[in-house]
């Protein structure tokens, strides 16, 4: 196996980040074609796929317009601000054994920081437009994405309680007998769902909710700014996906039997690949409820699992302990 | 002149002349036998308050211009009249109350406090006739735009662009009208601040992707909360009436399917039936037939457009792909039977344009019986998921007695409770012949409004299949004089057929002199045309009272104190379409 070294897979994850994003695009218009009984779009290359260069050619070209009446300096700073946390986001990534950037003790903790940091894009997206529509749209994300955060990070101490630390590759290394997602369900439940919720995703995109608010935080925004947010969504969702994978599927590793048949990081690749074809799914499938629906479903009823299965995970953890 | 005694047709007219003496009231014979009592304005606004108990809704109010009409009959002398047209659901009873006003002296006294939804329609009639309504609470143009000069349908006023001076759009003239449309809260009694805190007061549309159109509202936020609104319409105004003096009583039908744009014929039914009566023209049966199982097939083309884009307004994605498939394959009917799609403008006068096409059941058969299945699917994926119950369930009530004060009709109104269905309650164009149910429901909300709309649907279907399983045999089109275009098998033989047929083409048919009104249950509730000829090849005064306009009426009344996406899915379930508002 080639000796990575951190630089390259640095590189990588740039152009790679930056290229899977623009391909998730086609890939979730061709899916979500598929299911609504449509074609989506077909036309440009085999299977439509040229499309996203198509795309990436009409964006860049746009006119880079900031309206007059915005904040010019925090405008231009906020599309910024989502893709280059997302993007940090990954360093602790464990992709493969040996293939990760750094191996921080408190990977965990850095990923969640990341994922706060992106708070800011969208806040101040709304706020620096000096618009209606995207001040309602601030207010909605940072009252969601602060909220939902807690509960976020409180999900995920189960996991790390059963593998007794923060790292991402001892975390790894801790499902090599029962993947997390058995005995951390609740745990995976409300990450997933407080998941959607940060990435802003269909079911709880309230910043944006099209139909309530045209388009939310980013009504102003247009060309590559516009797409640096659409870049920072993507980028946020695989994030998340690679989080999941990562802390409650045994990362890299495939299931016991089949382990052996494929390299680590194909494994992590497909499992990635039906993480995103589920929020993707969920994207075609569920209404968005209202924004105070949200949020009391936030702190009546994530809250109370999380803190239900920290309970109950500590009390297991100490109970094992005892009788070993 | 009637004495009025003599024709008082109900006993509500029989007390009413108990009441104020019948030498007040001067009685119009009308070719619908809608009662119909000229009154003079100093006793309107007690005539109007005598018969509030007794008719539940002020179906309609509206002008007409009568400085150039010749054949009036007996009617007192006016320049202007101003009619209101009553409606009893509980004794299935109308009344016309006309008032005439002279040009020098053109006001009356509003009668908002009696019935609320007077409102947009006297500022309707004084937008198009000058007509001021002395104690309006804000009598500012509502169709047309702030700026514009003169009163559209007052017979002086140029009908077509061509008519008038040359367009400029200047930057002045742009400044100008957009300071125009600048919302000012003052104007609607509405204060911009309260104690400490200031409301922000959000323009949402006319371009906005929920409002289905160009429909304007101006919200009064505090945060996110509604504390009230004022809805802003017109931009969708196309003169429709005012098309209706200049073209001719057939030319006119094409017009007619873009009032409300998702009906298709079901507009040409309202208008034709109408100009029908008038003439004097019978229908036979195949044509009653074809026209009801086309109007049935673009009901359930429009309830699928509102089930589609209803559920989309809640943030549903996927399921308006679905609908709309659906309505392809409807359309791919109706094209094939009238060769248009969405305006197929495809009834006559005295019947419809063509026979069917060989195999026209067939194709119709295979929809109707794959239907079923289809929405019970629909059902389960969309008005059975939990996150939509919640979003439309107990949101945007309104009691059938709020409905009835400010007009609404059709699925609007049954959702409260009240099963009036102009197909059940007066059957028109043999709608008697047919076995269907009138859904209804209790709780008035969005969900209920929806939910009805979609059992509409399944008695749709119902009458399309006993349509295509009893189409009788016969003419598709009557041989009346006033048939338009009259039948073409002697032309060619007989010099009286030919010239006959030549006129009825070029110049189209005279219709008698008269007024007339014929309610139909449209898609989005009651819609008829109130024509008045001058016994001439086009109509004197067209005037079409469609069910969108008072519904959008009452939307501040049903958001106050909800939230943004609460008002989204109110005027999702709304279903209206602006055309049908501003025509």
């Amino acid at each position: 196996m080639v000796e990575w070294t951190p630089v390259l897979l640095a590189l990588g994850i740039l152009l790679g980040g930056v290229a899977g994003a623009a391909i998730l695009t086609w890939w979730e218009r061709r899916l979500l074609g598929f299911w609504q009984d449509r074609h989506g779009p077909n036309r440009i290359g085999p299977w439509g796929i040229g499309l996203v260069v198509a795309d990436m050619i009409k964006l860049l070209l746009k006119d880079d317009w900031v309206p007059p009446f915005a904040d010019r300096a925090v405008f231009i700073f906020a599309p910024t601000a989502i893709v280059v946390s997302m993007m940090m986001g990954f360093a602790v990534v464990p992709f493969a054994p040996d293939m990760q950037i750094v191996d921080l003790n408190i990977g965990l903790l850095f990923f969640l920081g990341m994922t706060s940091l992106a708070v800011y894009s969208v806040l101040l997206g709304g706020l620096a437009s000096n618009n209606k529509y995207a001040l309602l749209g601030g207010l909605r994300s940072a009252s969601q994405m602060v909220s939902y955060e807690v509960f976020m990070g409180l999900s995920l101490m189960g996991v790390v309680m059963m593998s007794g630390s923060f790292s991402l590759v001892d975390i790894v290394a801790a499902q090599s007998d029962v993947w997390f997602c058995f005995s951390q369900v609740l745990g995976l439940l409300v990450f997933v769902v407080a998941g959607i919720a940060e990435s802003h995703r269909l079911p709880f995109d309230l910043p944006e909710a099209e139909h309530e608010l045209t388009a939310g935080f980013h009504t102003e925004y247009g060309g590559m700014k516009f797409a640096m947010f659409m870049l920072g969504e993507y980028l946020g969702l695989m994030l998340i996906s690679c989080m999941i994978v990562t802390l409650f599927f045994g990362g890299w590793m495939g299931p016991d039997l089949l382990n052996e048949w494929l390299p680590p990081i194909i494994w992590f690749a497909i499992k990635i690949f039906f993480v995103i074809n589920f929020f993707i799914l969920l994207r075609a499938a569920i209404p968005r409820p209202r924004y105070d629906q949200l949020m009391s479903l936030g702190w009546k009823i994530m809250l109370p699992i999380t803190l239900f299965n920290l309970v109950v995970t500590g009390g297991v953890l100490l109970w094992i302990e005892e009788t070993v | 002149m009637h004495t009025a005694r003599k024709l008082a047709a109900s006993s509500v007219e029989e007390r009413l002349y108990r009441e104020f003496g019948d030498t007040l009231f001067v009685s119009q014979s009308c070719a619908d036998q809608i009662p119909t009592l000229w009154v003079d304005r100093e006793n309107i606004l007690a005539v109007l308050t005598f018969l509030k108990p007794h008719f539940c809704m002020l179906y309609d109010l509206f002008g007409i211009d009568e400085r150039t009409r010749s054949c009036r009959d007996n009617q007192p002398t006016a320049d202007y009249t101003v009619v209101y047209q009553l409606l009893s659901m509980r004794r299935n009873e109308d009344l016309r109350i006309k008032v005439g006003l002279s040009e020098s002296d053109l006001n009356l006294p509003t009668c908002v406090a009696i019935w609320p939804n007077a409102n947009w329609y006297e500022r309707e009639a004084w937008d198009m006739f000058g007509v001021t309504f002395c104690g309006h609470p804000n009598l500012f143009r509502i169709l047309l735009p702030p700026t514009w000069e003169g009163h559209a349908l007052r017979k002086d006023h140029p009908a077509r662009a061509t008519e008038m001076g040359p367009f400029e759009m200047g930057p002045e003239r742009v400044a100008r009208e957009q300071e125009a449309l600048r919302f000012k809260p003052e104007d609607w009694g509405m204060q911009p601040k309260e104690d400490d805190h200031e409301y922000m007061f959000l323009n949402l549309g006319p371009n906005h992707p929920s409002v289905h159109g160009v429909f304007r509202i101006a919200l009064q936020l505090d945060g996110e909360v509604i504390i009230d609104s004022v809805p802003d319409i017109g931009y969708h105004h196309r003169g429709a009436e005012k098309m209706g003096e200049r073209q001719t009583w057939h030319t006119y039908i094409p017009y007619t399917d873009r009032i409300d744009y998702l009906g298709g014929v079901m507009n040409n039914l309202a208008y034709i039936q109408s100009v029908e009566l008038l003439a004097g023209v019978k229908v036979p049966d195949r044509a009653k037939v074809i026209r009801i199982m086309l109007a049935e097939l673009f009901r359930v083309a429009s309830h699928l457009v509102f089930y589609g884009t209803f559920v989309q307004d809640i943030g549903q994605m996927s399921p308006v792909f679905y609908m709309f498939a659906d309505r392809e394959r409807l359309f791919g009917i109706i094209e094939a039977i009238t060769g248009g799609r969405m305006h197929p403008a495809w009834f006559r006068i005295g019947g419809v344009a063509q026979d069917l096409p060989n195999g026209w059941d067939k194709m119709i058969r295979v929809f109707i019986d794959s239907m079923p299945a289809r929405l019970d699917h629909y059902d389960k994926m969309a008005m059975q998921n939990k996150i939509l119950k919640e979003r439309t369930v107990g949101i945007g009530i309104y009691t059938e007695q709020e409905a009835l004060e400010w007009g609404i009709t059709g699925p609007g109104l049954r959702a409260t409770g009240n099963d009036w269905d102009v197909r059940k309650k007066r059957p028109y164009g043999g709608y008697d012949q047919f076995e269907f149910e009138v859904p209804t429901s209790n709780n008035g909300d969005c969900y209920d409004r929806a939910e009805l709309r979609i059992e509409e649907i399944r008695q749709s279907l119902k009458i399309i299949r006993q349509c295509v399983d009893n189409m009788p045999a016969g003419a598709y089109k009557s041989d009346h004089s006033a048939t338009t275009p009259p039948p073409k098998e002697r032309t060619m033989q007989d010099i009286e057929t030919l010239i006959h047929h030549f006129l009825n083409v070029s110049w189209g048919p005279v219709i008698p002199a008269g007024e007339a009104s014929v309610m139909i249950e449209a898609t989005k509730g009651i819609n008829s045309y109130h024509l008045i000829s001058d016994g001439s090849t086009s109509a004197y005064r067209t005037r079409i009272r469609t069910p969108s306009f008072p519904h959008l009426q009452q939307i501040p009344l049903i958001s106050r104190g909800l939230l943004i996406p609460d008002l989204i899915a109110i005027i999702a379930s709304i279903d209206f379409v602006m055309a049908d508002v501003d025509r």
